[in-house]
C-alpha cells in the first residue's frame, strides 16, 4: 500500500430520520487511517462514534460519502457482499464479548473462518494458534460462561484475530470489565499494535483513549479534534458526559 | 462442515429444551405415527384377503347369470354348464351350480327356521385345498358330497357345525334330517367357522346335491355357477371360454350375466381398500400440516429469541444463506426427529392393534393369519415427509432471521 489508505472516508454524511426529526448522525466526516496504527475514536454519547464504528465496520452504509477500505469502495456493497468484507477484512472485538454461549470457545474463535470457507483442519490450527496468542489455548474445550470476564474478552480479541484481519475494531472493550482486567484488555491490544495489527479503538472514556497513538474526536457528528493522543488538546472535551452508556445512535 | 455444526447445534438446542421440543414434535409424531399405523393394518388386511385367495385357490370363477328380464335364464339348464366344462377340459376342470333358499328344516321335533340350504356339485369341494371352493370351509367329520349323491340326487348332507350341535349334540353322521317333509342323511359335518356359534350365522348351514335342491324348490332357476379352471393360470382363458358362451347364449347382452376370477375378485377388494386408506392417509397428513405450522411458530420464538446470536454471526461474516441454513437445518432436524419417534409410535401402535384386530379378523376369515407391519417404502417416505415439512415451514422463520439488519441484531436485548 503506496498512497492509498487502509481505511479512507471521504465526507461521509449519516442522517436518519426520527419521527419528525432529521438526525445528523455523521456529518461530513473525513478520517483516513494507514496500516499499523492505533487509533482511538472518542465522543460523548450522541457523537456519532458508534455510527462511525458501524461504518468502518462494514455493519452500514453511509447515506453520501465514500468509504474506502483497502483501497476498495464499500460503500455500496449489499449485504452480503458487506459480509464478505467484515469476514475477510475486519475483527471485532465487543463490550459485552458477544460469545455463542452454546458453542465451546474454540468454536466461537473458528466461527469467521467458517464462514470464510476454511477447511475443517486449517480452521482448527488457526483458531487453536490464536487462543495461544492470548494465552486461553488450555481453556479451548471450555464453554464461554465458564469463564471470566477478562477470559471471555480475551477470546472474542483471539476470535477477531483468527481471521487474520487487516483492521481491529474494538467497540468499548474495557466496558463490562473492572479497571484491573481493562488494564490488561487494553495493554493487550497495544501489544497486537505492537506486532503491527491496525487497532481502532471506540471509546466514551479518555483515559482509555489516551492508551492510542492518535486520537480522533468527534462531537455531534464532526471530528473536532485528530492528531496525537499525547497533545493536552486531545482530551479536552467541554461537557463531556464520563461513564455514560451509548445511547441508541 | 457449516452442514455439520448447523446440525450438532440443532440437536444440542433440541436436547437443551426437551419439554418444548417434544411439543413442537407432537403434530408430526402423531400425524407420521397415524400414516403408519394406516398404512400398516392396510397391508395386514391385503395380506389376509391374498392368503384367503390363495387358501381357496385362484382357479375359482364366480359367473351369474341374471337373464334379460325376460325369463330366458330359465332356459339356461345346468347341463349346459356340465357340456362347457367337458367341451373345454384344457382350461375348465369344473363346475357346481349354487342354489340357495331358507328351507323348512326339522330335525325329530325341534324346527331350524334360520338355516341357509345351499345345492352344490361335488366340484364345490376341493380335493387340493380339502375345502369348499368359495369359502374355504373344511370338513370335520365324514365326506362331501360325491359325483354319484349328485347323479343319483341321492338324499344326503353336509351340515354346518351349528346344526351338528344343536341338532345332534355333536353327533350326527348317519342321523336323519327332514328338510320339505323329506328325509336326509348326514354324511359329513363342516368345521366351525365363527368363534361363536348362533342360530342364523355361517355355521347353521348344509349343503345338499344342487338337483335335489331344485327339485325342492320346484324350479330350474340357477343364478350362481361356480367353475373352476384347471389351474391358476388358465383362470382367464377359462373365464373367456364361459363369458364367450354366455355371450352366444344371451344373443350378445353383456348385462346379462357376469363372470370373476378369484385374482380379480381379489384385486378388486384390494383396490377397494386402496381407496378407502387413500382418504385415511389424506386425514392423517392434516395432523403433519398442523405439526408444519407448529415447527414454523417455534422457530418463529426461536429467531427471535436468537437476535443477537444471528447478529453475532453476521458481524463474523455469516451471508444470508448461512443463516438462512442453519435455520433451516435446525427446523429440518426438529421434523426429522419427530417423523422417527412418530415411525416408532407408530410401529408399536400398528403392532399392538394388528394382534387385537387379527385375532378377531382371523376366526372371521377362517384362520388367515394377520400381520400388521409397515413397508420399508413407507417408513422411509414418512421421514421423507417429515424432513421436507421442517425445512418447507422452516423456511420462512429461516427468512426472517437471514434478513434481519446486524447491527439492530447486535443489539437486541
Amino acid at each position: 500500500m503506496t498512497v492509498e489508505h487502509l481505511i479512507e472516508l471521504k465526507d461521509v454524511f449519516k442522517i436518519y430520520q426520527m419521527g419528525e426529526e432529521t438526525v445528523h448522525a455523521l456529518d461530513g466526516v473525513d478520517l483516513t487511517i494507514d496500516q499499523g496504527e492505533f487509533v482511538a475514536i472518542v465522543g460523548s454519547s450522541g457523537s456519532g462514534k458508534s455510527t462511525a464504528m458501524n461504518i468502518i465496520g462494514c455493519l452500514d452504509v453511509p447515506t453520501s460519502g465514500s468509504y474506502h477500505l483497502g483501497g476498495v469502495d464499500v460503500s455500496t456493497m449489499d449485504d452480503d457482499q458487506q459480509a464478505e468484507i467484515r469476514n475477510k477484512m475486519l475483527g471485532f472485538i465487543f463490550q459485552q464479548y458477544n460469545l455463542i454461549p452454546k458453542l465451546s470457545v474454540l468454536e466461537n474463535v473458528e466461527l469467521p473462518l467458517l464462514y470464510g470457507g476454511v477447511p475443517p483442519e486449517e480452521r482448527r490450527e488457526r483458531a487453536v494458534r490464536s487462543l495461544e496468542r492470548v494465552g486461553l489455548a488450555d481453556k479451548q474445550k471450555n464453554l464461554p460462561s465458564q469463564l471470566s470476564g477478562g477470559q471471555q474478552q480475551r477470546v472474542s480479541i483471539a476470535r477477531a484475530l483468527a481471521g487474520d484481519p487487516s483492521v481491529i475494531l474494538a467497540d468499548e472493550p474495557t466496558g463490562a470489565l473492572d479497571s484491573k482486567t481493562g488494564r490488561e484488555v487494553l495493554g493487550f491490544l497495544k501489544k497486537l499494535n505492537r506486532e503491527g495489527d491496525t487497532v481502532v479503538l471506540i471509546t466514551h472514556d479518555n483515559s482509555i483513549a489516551v492508551k492510542a497513538d492518535r486520537i480522533v474526536r468527534l462531537q455531534d457528528g464532526k471530528i473536532i479534534y485528530d492528531g496525537d493522543a499525547r497533545d493536552p488538546r486531545a482530551v479536552v472535551q467541554p461537557g463531556e458526559a464520563e461513564g455514560e452508556e451509548e445511547a441508541a445512535l | 462442515m457449516k452442514f455439520t455444526q448447523s446440525f450438532r447445534l440443532a440437536i444440542k438446542s433440541l436436547f437443551t429444551s426437551k419439554m418444548r421440543s417434544l411439543l413442537t414434535m407432537l403434530g408430526i409424531i402423531i400425524g407420521v405415527g397415524a400414516v403408519i399405523v394406516i398404512l400398516s393394518l392396510g397391508n395386514g388386511l391385503s395380506g389376509m384377503v391374498q392368503q384367503q385367495v390363495d387358501k381357496l385357490g385362484v382357479n375359482t370363477i364366480m359367473t351369474y347369470t341374471w337373464g334379460q328380464g325376460d325369463g330366458s335364464t330359465m332356459d339356461l339348464d345346468p347341463r349346459q354348464m356340465y357340456d362347457l366344462v367337458a367341451e373345454h377340459p384344457d382350461v375348465l376342470s369344473g363346475v357346481s351350480p349354487y342354489v340357495s333358499f331358507k328351507p323348512a328344516l326339522r330335525c325329530g321335533n325341534e324346527k331350524f327356521d334360520k338355516t341357509s340350504l345351499y345345492g352344490v356339485s361335488e366340484v364345490m369341494f376341493n380335493n387340493h385345498t380339502k375345502g369348499t371352493i368359495d369359502g374355504g370351509e373344511k370338513l370335520a367329520q365324514g365326506r362331501f358330497i360325491s359325483y354319484l349323491d349328485v347323479q343319483r340326487r341321492t338324499p344326503v348332507c353336509v351340515i354346518g357345525a351349528y346344526l351338528a350341535q344343536e341338532a345332534f349334540n355333536g353327533d350326527a353322521l348317519g342321523k336323519t334330517l327332514s328338510i320339505n317333509g323329506q328325509a336326509y342323511t348326514v354324511i359329513g359335518v363342516l368345521e366351525q367357522i365363527r368363534g361363536s356359534m348362533e342360530k342364523g350365522g355361517p355355521d347353521d348351514q348344509l349343503y345338499i346335491p344342487y338337483e335335489n335342491a331344485l327339485e325342492l324348490m320346484g324350479s330350474r332357476y340357477v343364478t350362481l355357477y361356480l367353475f373352476t379352471s384347471t389351474s391358476g393360470e388358465t383362470a382367464a382363458a377359462a373365464r373367456e371360454v364361459i363369458d364367450s358362451m354366455l355371450l352366444e347364449y344371451f344373443n350378445g347382452d353383456y348385462n346379462a350375466f357376469y363372470t370373476q376370477t378369484m385374482a380379480e375378485q381379489a384385486s378388486m377388494i384390494n383396490a377397494m381398500m386402496g381407496v378407502a386408506m387413500a382418504v385415511l392417509v389424506a386425514i392423517a397428513a392434516i395432523s403433519l400440516l398442523v405439526g408444519g405450522i407448529g415447527i414454523m411458530n417455534i422457530m418463529l420464538v426461536s429467531v427471535t429469541e436468537r437476535t443477537r446470536e444471528i447478529g453475532i454471526r453476521k458481524s463474523l461474516g455469516a451471508k444470508r444463506r448461512d443463516i438462512r441454513r442453519q435455520f433451516i437445518i435446525e427446523a429440518g432436524t426438529t421434523s426429522a426427529i419427530g417423523g422417527l419417534l412418530g415411525i416408532g409410535f407408530g410401529c408399536l401402535l400398528a403392532t399392538g392393534l394388528g394382534s387385537i384386530f387379527g385375532g378377531m379378523l382371523s376366526q372371521q376369515m377362517g384362520g388367515a393369519t394377520f400381520s400388521a407391519a409397515p413397508t420399508l417404502g413407507a417408513v422411509a417416505v414418512s421421514f421423507g415427509v417429515s424432513v421436507g415439512i421442517g425445512v418447507l415451514f422452516g423456511y420462512l422463520p429461516a427468512n426472517k432471521a437471514a434478513k434481519l439488519n446486524p447491527i439492530d441484531a447486535l443489539r437486541y436485548e
